[in-house]
């Protein structure tokens, strides 16, 4: 290849969509040929192919976020979508609302309180404790509330987004193995635990797992935004 | 889908006037997703652009999470100081959030429908 194709290829936003859009599409034959068996994951089949390619196109992330970002803005009006699977539940959540708001209570602490404890019983250093303090909320809350409290908000985000693939592997399995077969369960932990990854993938199982995923994804943010703070100051002290 | 996205968009955008108008640390896209939601109830029906274009989009959402995924790739030196430590940190924490939301649910749920039973 010459050079100045090289450096257009490094330049141009074109290389990571379509990068993206074809580690998805191999993602998904990956995973029907494995009839969705959770270490076939899309996201993380998915990112593991395009981390491959990057590395053998020598390409850096940061040239291949200038395609890739056009992707990643669809989170946002993905997320105000969630309100539509949610409202076709409208029946399902107004009948179990109170113990719903009460495990996004429970959860959120615990996703905080889990990550601290289990963290300082590692002998992790601090700084490392405080960013992995909020990694079961969404990736903007997490950095936010690890600023807030003094963690790094890039390692925060980091973790996030493992948590979210090892949450989005899972759920599933785990759920099943202790007979639990309730979507709306299934949804309301994965929301919880492992935030729009996990929804992602239980929108692939079924569409109300999903819709209860986003809401307790959505709840879950704001609790851990109030809770992580104040926790984090008790457990610590 | 012209119509589908200046819904999204638009919920996208009051959502984040909101959140940052009052310096909330909430992703302006959640609250859309809340304004939504109660727009949806006080209407009483999903209008039919969503209706038709939402479940399409719904299912190749994780799609969009990929860009995020190969930033770990970034994220790396960060990751691997202490990789075995650092992994089972993770995977405990997560498991242990799963496990604690998952039962919570499904007491709470048992003890609704008993109660219910019982008059």
């Amino acid at each position: 290849m010459t050079p100045t194709l090289y450096e257009w290829l490094r330049q141009s936003p074109l290389t990571g969509i379509f990068l993206t859009l074809l580690a998805y599409r191999v993602a998904l034959s990956v995973s029907r040929r494995y009839h969705g068996h959770p270490l076939a994951n899309t996201v993380l089949v998915g990112a593991g192919l395009l981390i491959v390619s990057l590395l053998a196109l020598g390409l850096s992330f940061d040239e291949y976020f200038r395609g890739a970002s056009f992707i990643q803005f669809l989170l946002g009006p993905i997320t105000v979508a969630l309100a539509i699977p949610l409202y076709n539940n409208l029946a399902r959540l107004k009948r179990s609302a109170f113990a719903i708001l009460c495990s996004i209570v429970v959860g959120s602490v615990a996703g905080v309180g889990s990550a601290v404890l289990i963290a300082v019983a590692f002998d992790m250093p601090p700084q490392i404790v405080l960013s992995l303090a909020p990694r079961s909320a969404t990736t903007p809350i997490a950095i936010g509330v690890a600023e807030a409290i003094g963690g790094i908000p890039t390692l925060a985000a980091a973790f996030v987004i493992v948590t979210g693939i090892i949450g989005a592997v899972l759920a599933k399995p785990l759920l099943t193995l202790l007979r639990m077969n309730d979507d709306v369960v299934l949804g309301v932990a994965t929301g919880i635990a492992a935030h729009g990854i996990g929804t992602a993938r239980v929108f692939q199982i079924s569409e109300t797992a999903g819709a209860f995923a986003g809401l307790a994804m959505g709840l879950t943010g704001f609790v851990t935004a109030v809770v992580a703070p104040l926790l984090v100051h008790f457990l610590l002290s | 889908m012209i119509e589908t996205f200046l819904w999204l968009l638009g919920y996208q955008f009051a959502g984040e006037l909101l959140a940052r108008s009052l310096g909330w640390p909430i992703p302006g896209a959640v609250l859309g997703m809340l304004f939504l939601f109660l727009t949806l109830c006080l209407r009483k029906g999903i209008p039919d652009t969503l209706r038709h274009n939402v479940p399409r989009l719904m299912t190749h959402m994780s799609l969009l999470f990929i860009p995020a995924g190969a930033g770990i790739l970034a994220f790396w030196p960060l990751l691997a100081e202490r990789p075995l430590a650092m992994a089972a940190v993770l995977l405990l924490s997560t498991l242990s959030t799963l496990l604690i939301s998952a039962l919570t649910l499904t007491l709470l749920l048992r003890r609704q429908q008993s109660r219910k039973a019982k008059p």
